[in-house]
């Protein structure tokens, strides 16, 4: 009844807004919150391709967990850097951090 | 030994003393005097047991002692040379080979061997004496030794072997290697004190001079070489050979093949013997050591020139009928006699007491070429070897005479030539043994009948003369043996008679064994050599003695030259002109005082000057040859050809290359090159300057930056590339 | 249209408001809680996409850890951009142009595609997906490879967010 393509604009339309938040936004918090929107569009993507195309292979759930087990050590790693750029320069607006210019 | 061996050897132990004493034994004047005395001594033994070998063969003129070996290839067959003793060889060796090592036994002395070195000697000056303190603590000034002595052994040496070379050769060419030897040596050995200017200018007179002869001398051997196939004397002296030599015309019209080569061999002669018209050599000669005036100038070197013709008469003689003359034989009849009364006219004036006997050599030679010219041909070979004994004695006596005169010089500290005569006066007293052997020479060359050789020979040319007749030869002879006499005597009576002049003259002393005992050994020469040629019907004393020379030496041509008939008139002549002369110069000179002109100055009077003066021949020769020459050299091809065209156009090629070096550097180097390098790197930088804006150091905008140019390419190849 | 297409459609619906507002909200705060909701959203798929387990885990993970995690770091750095002037950097209108093209471009490229409009296939029911994944993730021949490395990233994760975040003493 739904057709694979639902899921795929629905994917498609969620990723590109992720995008607009990574690209558009200066906290460099916000920009983190578009990257997990992304994240989430590729999740989306994979289970929908593996319900739909292969669904007695279990492949693609695999590579669903490791996407999600690297989402999560990603969003560590980050935010632990932001609160240390935050302590050394006072801000985390992604266009005040331009020290490696020409 | 075999005779040839013996002959092949001659010319060696010389050379090897030149080389032993140049590259080993120059700083041990004994040793280099030991060295070329002993060298010497064997080709002089050498040569004597060839000599008495040779006189004892039967018929050598036609069987001459010969030897050859190939030499060098040409063509398909060899050149090849040798040695070759017929009589003529046999008496040349005879007298050069004692007169060389009489010179080389004097020059020992001559240089003042054994005594202590000059006060102020430097090698290239003659020695100026040193100063020693006797046993009474005063100072002496007495002779020094010669710095160069060595040098001067290794020369002569060099000379010797150049002049054996030219005896024991069979062919031209290796008479020619010795004539230019010889001609090496006397070059080297006239500028011997070579820091003296004029000894300097004398020897380069010397040697150009004799040059000009010999490049004709090399035209006619060339020649000859050209139309024989061959140098050695078998094959030209062979009688085909000169008939068709003398039956085939040459390049000048008029002139047979064997008188063109006649006539190109003798002007070799003329220069080498200072004949008229290359004669101004020779007296300037005289600025080298006596020794070497006696050796080459008198008895050697000049004597090659007549060897040379002699050897030639063949040729020179060919298409000879009866008493006519060929042109080389006229030719040489006119220039010989010329040259001898010419010279002879010239030696009256003199003042330099060598001087006087190399104008008297200028006209002996002459007499020779003379002789030859009217062919006699043993009365010049005869001639050549009484004036080989009697000019080396009469120049080593005054060799002597200066070394004595130089002694009294240092003694009485004047200022005075010791060469000139006008200084002399009284020697006689003084040089007894140098008196009496000088006086002997000057007799024989002066032709004093009977007992001196110089007589016999020259009463032979006069015969000769008279006999064929030539009588514009026989009167200018017999004039020229009158003035011979004349300055003779004249020489004899200012050097040694009367009272001497200068303090320099009372303070003579006699010289040292080493320079009389050659002197005494030339004097016996001078008086007996002429009895081996005394003519068959000569008054009373012809017949006891056999004409040995005559037969001997006459032996050389393939005709046996007969010999004139006895007769009265030219023995008369001689013995006139021969006393006469002698009286006369005895007469007018032996009263002259210090200070007192000379007296023919005031008959003369101005033929005087022109006398003194050597016909300016000099002069002449300097204005139409040397300025000319050193006008071309000079300017011509210094000036113009070389500094001018040669450097001017290496300039203009330097200009060139700079012009268009500068060219490429600033028009294509600079600009183009460097400019292409600048401009890539500056677009460069510009392109770095205008591009790092993107490095914003803002993620955010790299971000963007990529995702654009990742869909640009995606659409790229989607919507252009790929087919749907 | 059926009941599933409904819910479908609700479900997106509220997932993409949610989303725009995450990406548009000037409180940071707001955007975090909007972010809570697009997760709950995308776990309602998972469910929808007959994956049960993966919504339990997005729910879990997503926002029980890493959203709250964001709050906190929002709270921890909050000085460094206070809620007023614009949240946007100055190239915002790039930025939406690309994802609208980005947008543009995947949905016409899928629609190319001859798979798009794959129906539903049947499940076998009598499979535990769970359990079969479980074995799976363990399992030498499968995918016990890449369990691991994903552990010891985490694990690398954990000290290295430790060890970057450290305040160093004054």
């Amino acid at each position: 009844m739904i057709p694979l393509s639902y899921f795929l604009v629905f994917a498609a339309a969620l990723f590109s807004i992720g995008l607009y938040g990574v690209l558009a936004r200066k906290n460099a918090v916000a920009i983190l919150m578009g990257v997990e929107l992304i994240l989430n569009a590729v999740l989306v993507n994979v289970l929908a391709f593996w319900r739909y195309r292969t669904p007695d292979k279990l492949d693609g759930q695999a590579f669903a967990v490791m996407v999600f087990a690297v989402a999560a050590a990603e969003v560590a790693v980050g935010l632990a850097l932001f609160i240390s750029i935050y302590r050394r320069r006072n801000t985390i607006a992604a266009d005040e951090i331009d020290l490696l210019k020409w | 030994m075999t005779t040839e061996n013996i002959t092949w050897l001659l010319p060696l132990p010389p050379v090897l003393a030149f080389f032993l004493i140049v590259l080993l034994t120059n700083r041990s004047r004994w040793l280099s005097h030991t060295l070329a005395i002993g060298a010497v001594l064997l080709s002089f033994v050498g040569s004597m047991v060839v000599f008495f070998r040779a006189i004892g063969t039967e018929h050598l003129g036609e069987h001459p002692i010969t030897s050859a070996v190939n030499w060098f290839p040409t063509g398909s067959e060899w050149f090849r040379i040798g040695i070759w003793v017929d009589p003529f060889t046999a008496v040349s060796l005879f007298f050069v080979a004692w007169t060389v090592l009489m010179i080389f036994i004097y020059s020992v002395g001559y240089h003042n061997y054994g005594q202590p070195k000059g006060d102020h000697d430097v090698p290239g000056l003659p020695p100026h004496g040193a100063t020693i303190k006797d046993e009474h603590g005063h100072e002496h000034r007495v002779p020094s030794i010669e710095p160069m002595y060595s040098r001067f052994f290794a020369f002569i040496s060099l000379f010797a072997f150049g002049m054996y070379t030219l005896v024991v050769s069979d062919n031209l060419l290796t008479l020619f290697v010795g004539w230019e030897i010889m001609g090496l040596c006397s070059y080297l050995l006239i500028g011997f004190w070579y820091a003296k200017t004029t000894a300097r200018a004398a020897m380069i007179k010397a040697f150009l001079t004799t040059r000009v002869g010999d490049v004709f001398m090399l035209l006619g051997l060339a020649y000859l070489y050209f139309k024989v196939g061959s140098l050695s004397y078998e094959v030209i002296f062979a009688p085909e050979t000169i008939q068709r030599l003398a039956e085939l015309p040459s390049v000048i019209v008029g002139l047979s093949a064997a008188a063109l080569i006649g006539i190109l061999i003798f002007i070799g002669t003329v220069g080498k013997s200072a004949q008229f018209p290359l004669h101004v050599w020779l007296p300037d000669a005289m600025e080298g050591p006596t020794p070497v005036s006696a050796m080459i100038h008198a008895a050697t070197m000049v004597s090659a020139g007549v060897y040379l013709v002699i050897r030639f008469f063949p040729i020179l003689s060919a298409g000879m009928e009866h008493d006519s003359l060929t042109p080389p034989m006229l030719a040489m009849a006119v220039i010989g006699a010329f040259t001898a009364i010419f010279s002879a006219t010239i030696a009256l004036t003199q003042k330099d007491i060598k001087r006087v006997l190399a104008y008297s050599t200028i006209s002996q030679l002459g007499y020779m070429v003379a002789a030859l010219g009217i062919g006699a041909y043993v009365a010049a070979a005869f001639h050549l070897i009484t004036h080989a004994f009697f000019k080396a004695l009469l120049f080593l006596g005054s060799g002597s005479v200066i070394h004595g005169m130089e002694h009294g010089v240092m003694h009485t500290g004047e200022h005075i030539d010791p060469q000139d005569m006008t200084n002399m006066g009284g020697l006689r007293k003084k040089m007894p043994i140098t008196f009496w052997t000088f006086l002997i020479g000057g007799l024989a060359l002066s032709g004093f009948p009977l007992v001196t050789a110089g007589f016999w020979s020259k009463d032979e040319i006069l015969a000769d003369a008279f006999g064929h007749g030539h009588w514009a030869v026989f009167l200018t002879l017999a004039l020229a043996a009158f003035l011979t006499a004349f300055y003779t005597m004249r020489q004899i009576s200012l050097s040694f008679l009367g009272e001497p002049r200068t303090g320099a003259a009372e303070h003579a002393v006699e010289s040292r064994w080493t320079m009389t005992f050659p002197l005494a050994v030339l004097a016996v020469f001078a008086v007996a050599a002429g009895w081996v040629g005394i003519p068959e019907h000569f008054p009373v004393v012809g017949g006891l003695i056999p004409n040995w020379f005559h037969e001997f030496v006459g032996g050389t041509l393939a005709e046996h030259p007969e010999t004139v008939a006895f007769n009265w008139i030219p023995l008369l002549t001689s013995l006139v002109v021969a006393l006469g002369g002698l009286y006369l110069g005895w007469l007018v000179y032996r009263g002259v005082h210090a200070g007192q002109a000379d007296p023919l100055q005031r008959p003369l009077g101005p033929v005087y000057t022109v006398l003194f003066r050597k016909y300016y021949f000099d002069e002449l020769y300097d204005l139409l040859f040397v300025r000319p020459a050193i006008w071309l050299s000079e300017t011509f091809a210094y000036l113009w050809l070389d500094r001018g065209l040669i450097d001017g156009t290496l300039h203009l090629v330097a200009r060139a290359a700079f012009s268009v070096g500068g060219y490429l550097r600033n028009w294509i180097d600079k600009p183009i090159v460097n400019g292409f390098g600048d401009f890539v790197g500056e677009s460069v930088k510009s392109l770095g300057r205008t591009l790092r804006f993107i490095q914003t150091g803002r993620v955010q905008q790299y971000m963007v930056m990529a995702l654009v140019i990742a869909f640009g390419t995606l659409f790229y190849y989607l919507f252009f590339l790929a087919q749907p | 249209m059926s009941v599933i297409q409904l819910i479908f459609l609700i479900t997106a619906v509220i997932t993409l408001g949610a989303a725009i507002m995450v990406v548009a909200a000037r409180n940071l705060v707001h955007a975090a809680l909007w972010l809570i909701l697009t997760l709950f959203g995308v776990a309602v798929m998972f469910g929808l996409l007959s994956a049960p387990f993966f919504a339990v885990v997005q729910v879990v993970i997503y926002i029980g850890a890493i959203s709250i995690l964001m709050i906190f770091a929002i709270m921890l750095t909050r000085r460094g951009l206070l809620d007023s002037g614009s949240q946007f950097n100055k190239g915002w209108w790039v930025a939406g142009l690309l994802s609208l093209l980005s947008f543009t471009a995947l949905v016409w490229m899928l629609s190319t595609w001859e798979g798009f409009h794959t129906p539903l296939p049947e499940l076998s029911r009598d499979t535990d997906f769970v359990a079969a994944l479980g074995a799976q993730l363990v399992n030498p021949g499968g995918y016990v490879l890449p369990f691991e490395v994903a552990s010891i990233l985490l694990l690398a994760a954990l000290i290295g967010a430790v060890v970057v975040a450290w305040e160093k003493k004054a």
